[in-house]
């Protein structure tokens, strides 16, 4: 649906690497050029016209994502270069002042590397341990697993809301329910969940939400950290320098601007986070909902059609997003992504940055098919036809 | 020779590749990996004096890597370590499109044209760039 807003749609190519990025609809590129043409100014600094349409427009972003994710305060969205940044800031910023010897982080091994390093850090820097929830046969997190892995030294739950390998939801309201019960913070990294479905972070109850703007038909490098307010306010700086400071005389006496903008270091992508202001109006037009069916609807079909393929090996038969993970029998995965390329298809070969999953998959490499709301059932009888032969495969692979 | 008879050669040694996880004990090894994509192949070698008696492998990686890696194998086997150096020296002339002795080459002319596809060209210079850099190793 909504194909005709992507310029890129109209030529001979078909997208199906949405988890990586997403395209980009005309109304969100028009958007950016128009700050960069007519009010290119900085934000937070002039007394001029210009520049109160900049702040005018930026902050009418976060009141968006406020909106958007069901926030209830405005200071508890912090702008950030993307997801990646955000989680580093909620580990190093937060969570490395808190956390003590022998305190746990629990984690499991489908997260996506951003979502594993920034702990893996403070092992170092605070003797902390990571461990991992194990997953189930479908590869997905139970409560009950959760419960399972809880210790007395648990202190925090940091998982993604869909994985980007497997896509399966997360039951992130109950863990939250769970954890909060045991003192146990709860920080959700949201890339692939927020651009695919409703999310509410009062319901879910999670303490911190990481996401980016580029996988939602938004601009790259921005993104998004959410906090409740009252753990924001204890949340340090990572980044100190200009627009974040109130005063400063001496280094004993520096003093820091009120949340959210002393988490905003530095001149912002201000054209970007406009521009995702207007992404957000966007996706708010069609409706969270009613993209979350549609895809849930492709993939189905999809995979109903891969099924009877004996040469295709599918990781994830199971799954409520529209990530499908796959090998072609005895075909190097990014060989498959050559052949499919050569027909203008786009997909995304290799370990998608989870490559500890290899423990728990037993496979290193897939192929990795990721839908959204501008596919097409067309799409998918394309792919699956050249998918279908296999002899051609090989033979076209090189 | 025709892009069908190149592209023969290529398949027969992506599916059975020279020397593909043979025990290799006691030999030097070395691992090769490009950052740009996922190949990653291991490469093992014995020698005698500065002459390559064996070549083994084993990894990951796709079709032009594998099979480039296997008719490496079978070219080098044999060699000295400066005639081992020339051969990679024509093989990098060979996929930086420049003048090459095809007859040093044999079958590993059938990258060529495969090299100038996008960054098809890394995938088939991975095991040589392993290669050297164990030679070099050697000759310290």
């Amino acid at each position: 649906m909504n194909r005709e807003d992507f310029p890129l749609l109209s030529e001979e190519i078909i997208y199906f690497d949405n988890s990586a990025t997403s395209l980009k609809p005309k109304c969100v590129i028009d958007k950016m050029n128009d700050y960069y043409l007519n009010y290119p100014a900085n934000a937070h600094r002039g007394d001029y016209d210009l520049s109160y349409k900049v702040d005018k427009e930026y902050e009418e972003t976060r009141e968006l994502v406020r909106d958007f994710i069901h926030a209830e305060h405005l200071e508890e969205i912090v702008f950030t270069s993307g997801t990646t940044e955000s989680l580093n800031m909620i580990a190093d910023g937060f969570f490395k002042n808190l956390l003590e010897e022998n305190d746990e982080v629990l984690i499991t091994t489908s997260e996506h590397a951003s979502n594993v390093l920034p702990w893996f850090r403070l092992v170092k820097t605070n003797s902390i341990k990571v461990n991992y929830i194990p997953l189930d046969s479908n590869y997905y997190v139970t409560v009950d697993n959760v419960k399972k892995a809880i210790t007395p030294n648990t202190k925090v739950i940091s998982l993604a809301g869909i994985t980007n390998v497997i896509g399966d939801i997360r039951p992130i309201k109950e863990i939250c329910k769970l954890a909060h019960e045991q003192n146990i913070f709860v920080v959700l990294d949201g890339a692939q969940m927020l651009p695919h479905m409703n999310v509410d972070v009062k319901d879910l109850d999670v303490d911190f939400l990481a996401f980016s703007a580029h996988k939602m038909c938004g601009p790259t490098g921005v993104g998004v950290l959410y906090g409740k307010k009252e753990l924001l306010e204890h949340l340090e700086p990572i980044t100190l320098g200009g627009g974040m400071n109130e005063s400063f005389d001496n280094p004993l006496e520096v003093y820091l601007k009120e949340l959210p903008t002393r988490l905003e270091a530095g001149t912002r992508n201000i054209a970007g986070v406009i521009g995702f202001g207007e992404t957000i109006k966007y996706l708010n037009k069609i409706g969270m909902d009613k993209i979350h069916k549609y895809e849930l609807d492709l993939r189905k079909y999809l995979i109903d059609k891969l099924i009877p393929l004996k040469h295709i090996d599918i990781i994830n038969i199971e799954s409520d997003s529209g990530i499908v993970t796959f090998n072609v029998a005895n075909v190097f995965s990014q060989d498959v992504a050559y052949f499919l390329n050569k027909y203008n298809i786009c997909v995304r070969a290799g370990n998608h940055c989870a490559k500890i999953l290899k423990s728990s998959v037993g496979v290193n490499n897939t192929v990795r098919v990721s839908l959204y709301f501008y596919n097409t059932y067309e799409e998918i009888d394309n792919l699956v036809e050249l998918l279908s032969d296999y002899d051609k495969i090989v033979k076209e692979m090189i | 020779m025709t892009e069908e008879e190149s592209r023969d050669i290529i398949i027969e040694n992506y599916l059975h590749p020279t020397n593909r996880n043979k025990t290799h004990e006691g030999y030097q090894s070395v691992n090769t990996k490009n950052e740009s994509c996922i190949d990653n192949i291991n490469l093992y070698i014995k020698w005698n004096e500065d002459k390559i008696e064996d070549i083994a492998f084993d990894g990951e990686a796709c079709a032009v890597s594998i099979s480039s890696t296997s008719i490496m194998i079978k070219n080098l086997i044999g060699k000295s370590a400066k005639e081992a150096l020339d051969y990679i020296n024509e093989f990098y002339q060979m996929t930086s499109g420049e003048e090459y002795n095809k007859d040093l080459l044999k079958d590993a002319v059938v990258y060529d044209a495969i090299s100038k596809q996008g960054n098809r060209k890394v995938c088939a210079n991975l095991p040589l760039k392993g290669m050297e850099r164990a030679i070099l190793e050697h000759l310290k």
